[in-house]
């Protein structure tokens, strides 16, 4: 029997959490959810999105690597994650060369990437769950996995949360307050790498963003308040990921499509919220 | 090179009128024979300098002369290549977290969307790791402290008006009187401003010049100030210091700011007219320095 939407939410609540797969699922999105919106609200902060999406791309040679090498894929996208964090971070936060800098490692990443995949003869049809996920299929290990990893990095950013935030807004005045904001440059990076790679796992490389930019920037546009906007972030990113999970049960389209269009929508929302507002 | 040094500062005389000596028997910085380095090019050579504890001394000088690299050193970001440097009676270093600082001239631009309460509370406990999570009454008392403290340093500089705005939609004055708060709310023994009256128009000059004044006398704070222009700070400052040539003058203003110091200074004849409303005006200096030489060219 397949699922149909109807009016009464009780049964609809109970059709989704029918199967075991849809449960994981769910699990999964959730954790993700929340870790997304805590870490992509300080990588909006800092602009450092462009940083974001090259840690993204990084699931590219960390699954096709992870495939020739003989090791798990999850382990294969948090090494490459954190190598690429690594590699960016050296380049200089701030500097003119910045972003010249992380562009090359994007480019060296997917060059590594196609290397791999050649060397390897992978078939083309676990590209696309690198590329866009594959949510559907999470096992209760793996739903453990991420929540460790999203223990350790929200654990990791409350110890740093009112350092890292003043090296963002001040950082020359940060420094001489003796915040070690160089230290900070790296750690947050090596953080949002394991937040992209554990990420990435579910919603898949190209779709990360829907998590980790739109609503932060949505919450950004909101409310100027720090704490009110990060818990909106968070707030916000799960329900994207549970009305795109919701939605695509009872429909033939992809969960992604629905995820990312999700929040886009709350993004345009935000905005035109809160132009209205002003006039 | 000897720096030359002008006697009032020794003793103080028109200095320490704000404080009782015997609380603060330490200067709040002593810089004695300093050389400075900065990618190992020596910016200043055998500096001298004595601010006392509720002194207001400006630092003056062309571009490129030092004065934010000077900043720098007293506020223990750049060692001394020789020399001693002291400051509240301890290393630079160790002194930072009762020094609040202005660095130069920062705009956040209308992106930014934090409100200025939240720059100014950055202030006072930015630095700190972990989270305020305010579950014992300690903790919540804490906060409160944290609160009023950041509310009574908004209203002290006359910000309350905007500080909950995004500080990117504030001018710039508006703007640099919640750095200045985000400098004071940790009850600062020494003030460290760079440029802060740079690119703000002239009324908003005046009043940020009046605004540390109050600070510095009411309150016994030390201002130390980098300055591009003397004119809005006369009236106010105990001395200026008079950067030029990798060498530093010290003294009172209108023992400084002379034809005859100046010339002697920049090795270059300099004059010093006063207008009517005591204003005055430096004609003649020689170009920014890294112009004479490679040896002075850090800027």
């Amino acid at each position: 029997m397949s699922p149909s939407l109807s009016l009464d939410l009780v049964s609809d609540v109970r059709q989704l959490l029918e199967f075991q797969f849809m449960v994981n699922a769910l699990e999964a999105a959730t954790i993700v959810a929340v870790l997304a919106g805590a870490v992509g609200w300080y990588m909006v902060l800092r602009r450092q999105s462009f940083a974001g999406h090259t840690l993204s791309v990084m699931a590219f040679p960390g699954a096709t690597g992870a495939a020739l090498a003989g090791i798990p894929t999850a382990l294969g996208y948090y090494l490459a994650c954190g190598a690429a964090a690594v590699a960016i971070g050296r380049s200089g936060r701030g500097s003119r060369t910045e972003n010249a800098a992380i562009g090359t490692v994007q480019t060296a990443g997917l060059a590594a990437g196609f290397l791999f995949l050649s060397l390897g003869h992978a078939v083309l049809s676990g590209l696309e769950t690198v590329l866009f996920g594959n949510i559907l299929g999470v096992s209760s290990g793996q739903v453990l996995g991420l929540l460790v990893v999203a223990a350790v990095v929200l654990g990791l950013l409350a110890v740093g949360a009112r350092p890292l935030l003043f090296a963002t807004i001040d950082r020359e005045v940060a420094r001489a307050s003796g915040v070690p904001v160089a230290a900070l440059d790296v750690g947050f990076l090596l953080v949002l790498a394991l937040a992209v790679a554990a990420t990435s796992q579910i919603t898949g490389a190209l779709l990360v963003f829907a998590l980790l930019v739109a609503p932060p920037a949505a919450a950004q546009v909101l409310t100027t308040r720090p704490l009110a906007s990060l818990a909106l972030s968070i707030a916000f990113a799960v329900l994207v990921a549970w009305l795109g999970l919701g939605i695509a049960y009872f429909s033939i389209y992809p969960v992604g499509f629905y995820i990312t269009s999700i929040a886009f929508g709350l993004y345009l929302l935000a905005r035109i919220g809160r132009r209205l507002a002003r006039t | 090179m000897i720096a030359e040094r002008n006697d009032e500062s020794l003793s103080g005389s028109s200095a320490g009128s704000h404080v009782d000596p015997a609380t603060h028997q330490e200067p709040a910085v002593a810089l004695s024979a300093a050389t400075i380095t900065r990618a190992g090019q020596q910016v200043l050579a055998d500096v001298e300098l004595t601010v006392s504890h509720g002194e207001f001394v400006a630092v003056l000088g062309p571009n490129g002369a030092g004065k934010s690299t000077l900043m720098l050193t007293i506020l223990g970001l750049l060692p001394l290549a020789a020399g001693q440097a002291s400051v509240l009676g301890t290393e630079p270093v160790a002194a930072r977290p009762r020094v609040g600082y202005l660095p130069q001239r920062r705009a956040f631009d209308e992106s930014t969307r934090v409100r200025g309460v939240d720059v100014v509370s950055l202030g006072l406990d930015g630095a700190r790791w972990g989270l305020p999570v305010p579950i014992s009454p300690a903790a919540r008392a804490r906060r409160r402290d944290v609160r009023r403290r950041v509310r009574e340093t908004i209203e002290l500089v006359g910000a309350s008006e905007y500080a909950q705005r995004p500080i990117g939609e504030l001018s710039g004055g508006e703007q640099q009187r919640l750095l200045i708060a985000q400098a004071l709310v940790r009850d600062p023994e020494l003030l460290i401003l760079d440029e802060p009256l740079d690119s703000l128009d002239l009324p908003n000059q005046a009043e940020i010049a009046a605004l540390l004044d109050r600070i510095c006398t009411g309150r016994g704070v030390a201002v130390l100030l980098v300055a591009h222009d003397v004119n809005p700070l006369i009236g106010y400052l105990d001395r200026v210091i008079y950067l030029a040539h990798g060498r530093a003058l010290e003294g009172p203003v209108e023992e400084v700011i002379t034809s005859e110091k100046l010339s002697d200074l920049y090795g270059a004849p300099v004059e010093v007219l006063r207008t009517t409303q005591g204003r005055l005006v430096v004609v003649g200096t020689p170009d920014a320095p890294h112009h004479h030489g490679p040896r002075h060219g850090h800027p």
